[in-house]
């Protein structure tokens, strides 16, 4: 009696499906990704048990450690139209290459004096130049650079979007509580008597 | 994995065949690639955002200074956010009773327990006050308002008196006692 052959079977195996699915999913992952830009001042924040998160538009972050304060308005848009209402109220104009520029950067510190110059750098130069300065000038003044900041912009989100725009602060941990009360003290000098602190999770217990 | 090609060998003589070719494509090393970019983008994307607490501040009302808001001493509970990451509690009017110092942790308990006692005393809701001191880390006001979610006694808003002048005389006596206090 001859010996039953086993058939040879083909080990491939049948990958497009496998390949559809990879490639849906990688496509997702690509168009919701918004590259995380490094921030130029390194916070660790504080932890709480909220579960508000912080929401993805119509927002200014205000990154505060080390006794400086750095800004950061979300949306292109609202970041253009701010951009030219400063410069407007300094009687200064920026190229539309230099709009351009500043609709990428994320977080920014410096004077506004010094705003043109640093724009005109590369990411490596802008960390360099901004060590320079003492972030955004905070005297709780109208006059002062931070108030002018965070004025335009809630003018310009109101304008291009029309609704509030929410003010958060992002702390280091370690920061004194007093660097934390010139900013409220200058939003509330605009009756800005809302704001929201920018905590990491932690489980409560 | 490469595809075995299974189509008879050359043909017997006769008429010459043209090859069938196979049509499957080896998909191997594209999955391999869809594979790690995915990996990569899942990774770079924040899952997990930050959150955000929520603080309302009363109004500043520059023009009538006066205008303030009167409270029943034995309703209030001041806490007092010194340095070393302590802090200092009491109940009703300064300087007539002793402040608590305690840690973070022990506030917890101290909080509902004050909350039980005002509620069963004048079937009120307890105020409280967060007064930071010099010393006091942006951490520590966080907490101390985490605190205060936790244990819900922020039924009416808490009320955060931040101005360094409105420490008193006899809280920084306190702090300065206990030692939690910068200069």
């Amino acid at each position: 009696m001859p010996r039953a052959k086993v058939a040879r079977k083909s080990t491939a195996v049948d990958m497009t499906a496998m390949c559809d699915v990879a490639f849906l999913l990688l496509t997702f992952f690509i168009l919701t990704a918004t590259s995380r830009q490094p921030d130029p001042l390194d916070v660790k924040i504080p932890s709480s048990t909220v579960q508000f998160k912080v929401p993805d538009k119509d927002l200014a972050i205000l990154t505060v450690g080390k006794g400086k304060v750095f800004m950061e308005i979300i949306g292109a848009d609202v970041k253009q139209t701010t951009l030219q209402r400063m410069a407007n109220l300094y009687s200064t104009s920026f190229t539309p290459e230099e709009i351009k520029r500043f609709k990428v950067i994320s977080s920014f510190g410096v004077p506004f004096g010094n705003l043109k110059q640093y724009i005109n750098l590369n990411a490596e130069g802008r960390t360099k130049f901004e060590k320079q300065f003492n972030g955004i000038p905070t005297d709780s003044t109208i006059n002062g650079e931070l108030f002018r900041w965070i004025k335009e912009a809630r003018e310009a989100t109101a304008e291009l979007h029309g609704v509030d725009m929410r003010i958060s602060i992002k702390g280091d941990a370690e920061e004194e509580y007093a660097t934390v009360r010139k900013i409220v003290d200058v939003l509330q000098k605009q009756k800005v008597n809302k704001f929201s602190l920018i905590t990491s999770a932690e489980a409560a217990n | 994995m490469a595809e075995l090609d299974t189509s008879s060998g050359g043909g017997k003589g006769g008429k010459v065949r043209s090859k069938k070719q196979s049509t499957r494509v080896d998909l191997t090393a594209m999955v391999d690639l869809a594979f790690l970019l995915i990996t990569f983008f899942m990774l770079t994307t924040s899952l997990s955002k930050p959150l955000a607490m929520d603080i309302a501040k009363p109004d500043k009302d520059e023009k009538n200074k006066e205008n303030k808001f009167e409270l029943k001493a034995s309703q209030t509970m001041t806490i007092l956010l010194g340095d070393k990451n302590k802090v200092a509690w009491y109940m009703g009017v300064a300087g007539e009773s002793q402040p608590n110092v305690e840690n973070y942790t022990e506030l917890r308990k101290s909080l509902l327990d004050n909350k039980k006692k005002v509620k069963e005393a004048m079937g009120k809701d307890i105020i409280v006050i967060i007064k930071p001191a010099p010393g006091s880390s942006y951490k520590n006001f966080v907490d101390a308002m985490d605190l205060l979610n936790i244990t819900k006694t922020n039924i009416s808003a808490p009320a955060i008196d931040d101005d360094p002048a409105h420490l008193m005389d006899n809280e920084k006596q306190a702090l300065v006692a206990a030692g939690i206090y910068k200069q």
